[in-house]
């Protein structure tokens, strides 16, 4: 079942992977992050999407942020201490542990993404790839959500709209060969998910995204 | 204990002669969009504000602690006693690591305010190392383009022995000062009750949540701000967990314009219009400020 869903926002952070201390973003969006907008409308562990075209149709542009982030995330142990003892040393304070980061940011950006679902060997007797498609594209036309998607970072919300794949406005006129960009994440085994990349080639502002069991995706 | 309703925010707080949210990358300046002109302040800017207001409403007691703290308004010890939590699994038998991991992280979101709102990245859980909290605001932008004044101001004193020598007795130094005399902002904000769900997120919380919005710039006074405060605070509630409306559609209907000549300098120099007609179905508009 293949669904098209325009989706823009006033800006995006798609993340490089080798540059994330000062973030960089690709020059468009990732299959990972825009599978992340199609399960933020619907998913459940019987499907899986995937996300098989890409089109930009504003253009590319960058904007630099810097902000102040702290270094250190929660510590499970320091928790779970204060947790068995009943007290503890819990909280970070920003003013010892303030890094500031800039990132680099995507501006005005909008795309149209095409992306189906498989089902998956979760999907029980009476799930169907039918009753899917009719839930998705029922959350999708009147704007429902499990939460609101975003364009890489929580703090882009972007505006998504069920569209007819064949109509709208043309994508941008631009072929520039994307270099290696991050396909999704391989969560086969799930403490440790392993990243996967794929040659992506923009030609007049499409990317077409190859299938995982393609060959031209490498973990 | 979680929220039965999705909810979406349109916030407006103004500034007058003073610095919203300065830009470390532009001499602490007040952050523009170089290409529009408009102010931004941007989202962990006032999730910091809300996290003071709730710390210091709540004293920094569980379950309303904050995680990510300011030792500028919260220097308190924080070696405290937590509610004991009894763990599922009997010590006997040994929890699977994940499940371990899982019991820590609820424990965490029942104490600390911020992460059951915000989330957290938390070393505990495997799969992406997150939690996502259902709060999720966006940067706040200003409803026109704002002007930054830059002061010159000068201090009767010096830091440094040498430099009380170098100026022969005159002791002084020069200091530079950056305002908005005006400026609106409007900030746009989500609240998925899917998410609330996994963090134990509730209504009590929402509440407070709301409060914070309404009273955090009261209690965020200091020289480079300026006299900030908040303008509206416009909610809408959705019958739905999964929601009722697009989120656009909603935000389309508040609409922030000026209706004096000249610059704004008042929040009374604009007019803010809901087009409550044509509010969809099954949403309902809540205002806690207007």
């Amino acid at each position: 079942m293949a669904f098209c869903l325009e989706v823009s926002g006033e800006f995006a952070c798609f993340t490089r992977p080798e540059m994330k201390v000062e973030r960089v973003s690709y020059d468009v969006i990732t299959p990972s992050a825009a599978r992340a907008i199609f399960e933020a409308i619907l998913w459940k562990p019987a499907i899986q999407w995937q996300i098989s075209k890409i089109e930009v149709l504003n253009p590319i542009k960058w904007m630099n942020l810097r902000r102040n982030e702290v270094e250190s995330i929660v510590s499970t142990r320091t928790a779970q201490t204060a947790m068995k003892s009943g007290e503890g040393h819990l909280g970070i304070y920003v003013d010892e542990q303030r890094q500031q980061r800039a990132s680099l940011l995507l501006k005005d950006v909008r795309y149209r993404l095409h992306g189906e679902f498989q089902l998956t060997d979760n999907a029980g007797p009476q799930d169907s790839a039918a009753k899917f498609a009719d839930m998705f594209r029922r959350r999708a036309e009147k704007g429902q959500c499990f939460n609101q998607p975003y364009l890489g970072c929580r703090e882009f919300s972007c505006d998504f709209e069920l569209v007819d794949a064949t109509r709208g406005p043309d994508p941008i006129q631009d072929s520039p060969d994307l270099g290696f960009m991050l396909y999704d994440l391989d969560y086969s085994d799930p403490t440790s998910p392993k990243p996967l990349f794929f040659r992506a080639k923009m030609e007049n502002g499409v990317v077409t995204v190859p299938d995982r069991y393609s060959g031209e995706v490498r973990g | 204990m979680s929220l039965n309703h999705r909810y979406e925010f349109v916030y407006l707080f103004d500034v007058k002669d003073g610095n919203p949210n300065g830009d470390p990358d532009a001499g602490n300046l007040p952050r523009v969009d170089a290409e529009t002109g408009q102010g931004l302040v941007t989202d962990v800017c006032l999730k910091r504000k809300v996290r003071n207001y709730v710390g210091m409403v709540k004293e920094e007691t569980p379950p309303f602690e904050i995680y990510i703290k300011e030792k500028a308004v919260l220097n308190k010890n924080n070696l405290r006693a937590y509610e004991a939590l009894e763990l599922k699994h009997e010590s006997k038998k040994l929890p699977k690591k994940a499940e371990d991991a899982k019991n820590v992280t609820r424990w965490m979101c029942q104490n600390f305010f911020d992460i059951r709102t915000f989330g957290a990245v938390m070393s505990t859980d495997v799969n992406t190392g997150q939690v996502r909290g259902p709060v999720q605001m966006n940067f706040a932008r200003s409803v026109e383009p704002v002007v930054s004044a830059e002061h010159s101001i000068t201090r009767m004193a010096v830091t440094t022995e040498k430099e009380a020598e170098a100026q022969s007795g005159d002791n002084r130094t020069m200091g530079r000062k950056f305002t908005i005399p005006y400026g609106l902002y409007r900030c746009h904000g989500f609240i998925s009750a899917n998410l609330a769900k996994q963090t134990g997120f509730g209504e009590e919380d929402l509440e407070l949540f709301w409060d914070a919005l309404v009273n955090m710039f009261d209690h965020d006074r200091s020289a480079s701000r300026g006299e900030m405060s908040a303008c509206a605070l416009l909610v809408f509630k959705h019958d739905s967990v999964l929601g009722n409306a697009p989120a656009r559609i909603l935000f389309e209907l508040v609409d922030v314009k000026r209706k004096t000549e000249g610059p704004a300098r008042d929040f009374s120099d604009y007019e803010v219009t809901i087009d409550e007609d044509k509010l969809p179905a099954g949403v309902e508009l809540l205002k806690y400020l207007d």
